[in-house]
């Protein structure tokens, strides 16, 4: 369980890290906490030729707050917004969902841009980033970009990253003052990957009620206006259940009773748990 | 009792170069010229192997079968009649039987290019039809693992009597069938072997992760055709055992012959890859039994059939038989019931061969046992544990010979589960049951109450005629020049705290500070033949042998501290490491001190042996110890999730007298813990082609800190009136009750809805569909 021979850069600056992603000669996987990537190479599941660190670009680690919100540079690790070294412009919340990510081993190094790259269905951003509303701030040889987070991954372990291209940032909208937030994980134990997560934004000032199921064999499904799903009042925790269970249907997990049932307890669980930040 | 002897709560000596890093582990070993090796296993359960090419650049490099002529492959039989013999040649040849099993060795100057190197091998399967199921495997047209000998059974036994007469007769008559899942037994160190020919000595030196260096000599020795004297095997510093490092290792047999002709020393350090999905497993039986009881409760008779799936192969020295055994003689558990049939199936897979684990069968045994036990008395309408108590072997029965002629050494059974009860406090959870939860989850209370022998010796393990069987336990003991203790045993300390223990023993004895008393063990070049740690043995067995020696030795300190104080050795007494006569005293350094530096000092009629003994020990009796114990877990239920939360777990057990009841803890901690990953997570399953579906921990979950809920343990202390202090084995009894206490606790929750959880883990994915199927059925109240 050793990794097969691969070649390591770690460029100074994004232009130059892209430059090394749009070489061609070699197949290069970006390397950020590497919570992920290290365990793949030892499994040798990945093959890469090049490893490309970006962990010593400037600009990854920039946190910047304005009026509108907050930007995260993509190598912000989960332990330094679970422990509250970055502003907090959701009232707690990605503090409350970095806490619950994996074990503190994990969060130390790994990193909100590289679980996003990443793009596991199982992992807590991909679901809790769509439901807040953020954007995925992505760099690349043709310039800046940037795509919301609930249309940034395409499928399991694929995004809309062009093979050159990385994650920059993340743009984490200001909640609004009467903003609430529900987060459901379901995991065998403490740390595991989940098997289903809800996540739920109540934004009453903005008619903003979303909804996402995540955690799912894809990506997640992100119900924009889920006032339907919900009667209107999530805290409840009622849900129309042939509504929830129609969207994972045509997700392909209707299929698996066990599945589906998690998913929609799941769900109904981070309605009712939407809290006033 | 002295201060730091027999009972005392001392801190484990060795834990100072554990917790600061500096223990040497096996991987921790390096050797000028080492070089590192990677297997070549086999993706297929099962195939013939028609060619194998090694490119032309790595010749010398790769090793196969072929390449390793005069090797003898690891054969462990059982003499019980009809044993059927598997041959496991250390790299497959002609066939493979299991995903996982090795075809080539890679060398290479580091592991990940011997990686590099097994995947540039390639190799032409002929694939054959697979038995993954155990119950399938004993089914007529089964594919066939071992196609000589016409079925899949290594060895079938029968217990019998007349139940039928017991049956007519029998108010409540109960039928369950139990799973308890394969499992990986995980220690936190994996196994590893660093091998290398010592030319000046002709030697074939192997360190090894094992609790058995004695026993690997043997099997090095019969597998490579070498004499016992050009073998020697080290433990070092072996970070967890549990069964998984009683075994010879096919990965040993091929380093000791790679060191042999390769002329380098050679490492191979097993990752968790190959831990989860090529190496043994363990636990993974099938029950169907009946039980008879009166209308109380109280039990008549119990039918039952028992298969293990025991693997491709039968592993050395304790044989793909030993489980099976186990669970036909023990299956009766701690009660008292007249009549008793059973038949057992070893049976062999296209899987890892299973090895013993922490508690060995008795986990599911006391699955199966406890679990009927529970369906018994909701037949009666009683509650468990009052059933439980109705059926206990009773205090006053004791010395107890039961339905097997299992013989109970001492203790009080129904005391010990009274205690439980009461700790655990029954009637407090059935008013929170009556009381509903906030949350809506179940809460369900389940107790487990199990006897387990530990350091059964001679005429246990002769019957089952296994290549080992353990007879007198022996120690070494020398009295240093500085008055020091040096102490010899052939066992050997992986997580047990031997160091701190077996000096304790020397203190009771000797009156020796354990800070003066130095263990050597885990080398067969410098301690006496044992055949190591497993069974729960040492604390009885070495500890027996060391205080035994240190015992020959007092007579000869006495005689010469004697002479010292001129007088006679019988005015003098030893106390607190000192030879005391009225008028004055001398400690073991004075005595040492003439011995080594000023024989002219020595009584004329001194025993010229000096200080250095080697003595041996075994039991009064050696049908083993029973320390037993008392489960208790209350659990909340989420019936829309699945998942089960433990709320308070009691434990209360009987290890007999306690040599140090702080490590005794400990061992019930963790115990404990694992018994609970056995209950709620650890899993590996395999599909119908033979493939393992857990890879990582990831998908293979053991619990964590988190899982384990904050344990409440009570001593009881009985002694057993045939050990040296009174001491038994009580290493793995945690291990034993808590997929059943956690199970009755799951299935207490759920009565009223009818359902009922007979299989270990049980997982989410379980508990609803034991819900939906009570459902289906229309069993909710």
């Amino acid at each position: 369980m050793k990794p097969a021979r691969f070649d390591y850069e770690r460029p100074a600056d994004l232009a130059g890290a892209v430059a090394l992603l749009g070489d061609g000669d070699a197949f290069a996987k970006v390397l950020a906490g590497g919570q992920s990537l290290g365990p793949m190479l030892n499994l040798r599941l990945v093959h890469p030729g090049m490893l490309v660190d970006i962990t010593r670009i400037p600009e990854l680690a920039r946190v910047e707050e304005d009026a509108d919100g907050l930007v995260l540079g993509a190598c912000v690790t989960h332990a330094a917004i679970e422990d509250g070294r970055v502003p907090d412009v959701t009232g707690g919340a990605l503090a409350r969902v970095a806490a619950g990510i994996a074990y503190r081993a994990v969060r130390n190094r790994g990193t909100i841009g590289g679980s996003l790259a990443h793009a596991d269905p199982a992992a807590d951003w991909l679901t809790c980033l769509a439901a807040i509303g953020a954007e995925v701030m992505i760099y690349g040889p043709r310039g800046r970009r940037s795509v919301a987070a609930a249309g940034f991954m395409t499928g399991v372990f694929e995004t809309v990253l062009a093979p050159d291209e990385l994650v920059e940032a993340v743009r984490i909208p200001r909640l609004s003052a009467r903003a609430r937030f529900g987060f459901y994980k379901v995991c065998r134990k403490t740390g595991e990957f989940a098997e289903a997560i809800g996540a739920v934004l109540h934004e009453p000032e903005r008619a903003v009620l979303r909804a996402v199921i995540g955690a799912t064999d894809s990506t997640p499904i992100v119900v924009g206006d889920a006032s339907g799903l919900f009667d209107g009042e999530p805290s409840t925790g009622r849900i129309d259940r042939a509504a929830a269970a129609r969207l994972l249907d045509e997700k392909g997990l209707g299929g698996d009773g066990f599945a589906k049932q998690i998913h929609l307890v799941a769900l109904a669980r981070a309605a009712i748990g939407v809290q006033r930040p | 009792m002295t201060e730091k002897g027999v009972g005392a709560r001392l801190v484990r000596k060795e834990d100072d170069r554990y917790m600061r890093g500096r223990g040497e582990f096996v991987a921790d070993i390096k050797l000028p010229g080492l070089k590192d090796v990677a297997f070549l296993r086999s993706p297929v359960a099962h195939a013939r192997i028609l060619d194998i090419e090694v490119p032309e650049a790595r010749r010398g490099a790769v090793f196969t079968a072929a390449d390793m002529t005069g090797v003898r492959p690891i054969r462990a039989v059982s003499g019980l009649p009809g044993f059927k013999t598997s041959e496991q040649p250390p790299l497959a040849s002609g066939k493979v039987r299991q995903v996982g099993e090795m075809i080539a060795v890679c060398v290479a100057d580091t592991r990940a290019e011997a990686e590099d190197i097994a995947t540039e091998v390639f190799v032409d399967f002929d694939e054959l039809p697979v038995v993954s199921d155990m119950l399938a495997a004993r089914e007529a047209g089964a594919p066939l693992v071992h196609e000589a000998w016409g079925d899949n059974v290594y060895l079938e036994t029968t217990v019998d009597a007349d139940v039928e007469a017991v049956a007519a007769t029998a108010a409540i008559r109960v039928t369950r069938e139990f799973r308890t899942a394969r499992q990986c037994m995980a220690p936190l160190e994996g196994r590893g072997v660093v091998a290398h020919w010592d030319a000046r000595l002709e030697q074939l030196v192997v360190y090894s992760a094992t609790q058995m260096p004695h026993i690997v000599r043997s099997g090095l020795s019969e597998c490579l055709g070498l004499d016992h004297g050009q073998v020697r095997v080290v433990a070092p510093d072996v970070g967890g055992g549990f069964g998984y490092k009683g075994i010879l290792l096919p990965e040993e047999v091929c380093l000791g012959w790679l060191a042999m002709n390769c002329g380098h020393p050679v490492r191979w350090i097993e990752d968790r890859r190959e831990h989860l999905t090529a190496s043994a497993n363990c636990r993974e039986h099938h029950y169907r039994i009946t039980a008879y009881a009166d209308a109380r409760g109280r039990l008549l008779a119990l039918d039952a059939e028992a298969t293990v799936d025991a693997g491709a192969y039968s592993s050395y020295p304790f044989s793909a038989c030993l489980e099976a055994v186990q669970v036909a003689s023990i299956l009766p558990g701690p009660y008292d019931f007249p009549v008793y049939r059973c038949k057992t199936y070893s049976v062999a897979s296209n899987k890892p061969p299973i090895l013993p684990y922490r508690g060995v069968a008795r986990t599911g045994v006391c699955f199966a046992m406890e679990l009927i036990i529970d369906a018994v008395a909701r037949e009666a309408g009683r509650e468990p544990h009052e059933v439980r108590l109705d059926n206990l072997v009773a205090a006053e029965a004791m010395p107890f010979d039961n339905v097997t002629d299992k013989h109970f050494d001492s203790g009080d059974y129904p005391e010990c589960l009274r205690r439980a009860v009461a700790a655990v406090d029954v009637a407090a959870v059935r008013q929170r049951q009556r009381r509903g939860e906030a949350d809506g989850r179940r809460v369900g209370v389940g107790f487990a109450v199990f006897c387990e022998q530990a350091a059964h010796g001679t005429s246990v393990y002769a019957g089952w005629g296994i290549p080992m069987v353990p007879g007198y336990e022996q120690a070494g003991a020398r009295i240093t020049p500085d008055g020091g203790l040096e102490l010899r045993v052939g066992v050997h300390s992986h997580g047990q705290g031997l160091e701190t223990t077996l000096a304790q023993v020397a203190n009771e004895v000797l009156g020796i500070d354990p800070d003066k008393v130095k263990l050597v063990h885990g080398d067969t070049g410098l301690t006496p033949y044992s055949t190591g740690t497993w069974g729960s043995r040492c604390m009885v067995m070495a500890g027996g042998a060391v205080a035994a020696a240190c015992r020959e030795l007092a007579g000869r300190v006495v005689k010469i501290g004697a002479r010292l104080l001129q007088t006679e050795a019988g005015e003098v007494r030893l106390e607190g490491g000192r030879v005391v006569a009225p008028g004055g005293s001398v400690g073991l350094a004075d005595v040492a001190n003439v011995w080594y530096l000023h024989p002219q000092d020595l009584p004329d009629d001194v025993d010229p042996a000096g200080l250095e003994v080697t003595a041996g020990y075994k039991p009064e009796r050696d049908s083993g110890t029973f320390s037993y114990a008392a489960h208790a877990a209350v659990v909340a239920v989420d019936t829309e999730l699945g998942a089960v939360e433990i709320v308070d777990y009691v434990v209360v057990e009987d290890g007999g007298v306690l040599v140090n009841p702080m490590i005794v803890d400990g061992q019930v901690y963790g115990g404990t813990a694992q018994g609970i990953g056995t209950a709620l997570y650890e899993e590996m399953p395999f599909d119908a082609e033979g493939q393992p579906l857990a890879s990582t921990f990831a998908d293979y979950l053991l619990p964590g800190a988190p899982e384990i809920p904050a344990i409440r343990l009570y001593h009881m202390e009985t002694p057993s009136p045939y050990t040296e202090f009174g001491q038994k084995g009580i290493g793995e009894g945690g291990a034993i009750g808590p997929p059943a206490a956690i199970a009755n606790a799951v299935n207490d929750a759920l009565g009223d809805l009818g359902a009922e959880l007979c299989e270990t883990p049980i997982t989410p994915r379980r508990v609803l569909a034991a819900i939906a199927a009570a459902r289906g059925r229309g069993d909710a109240e």
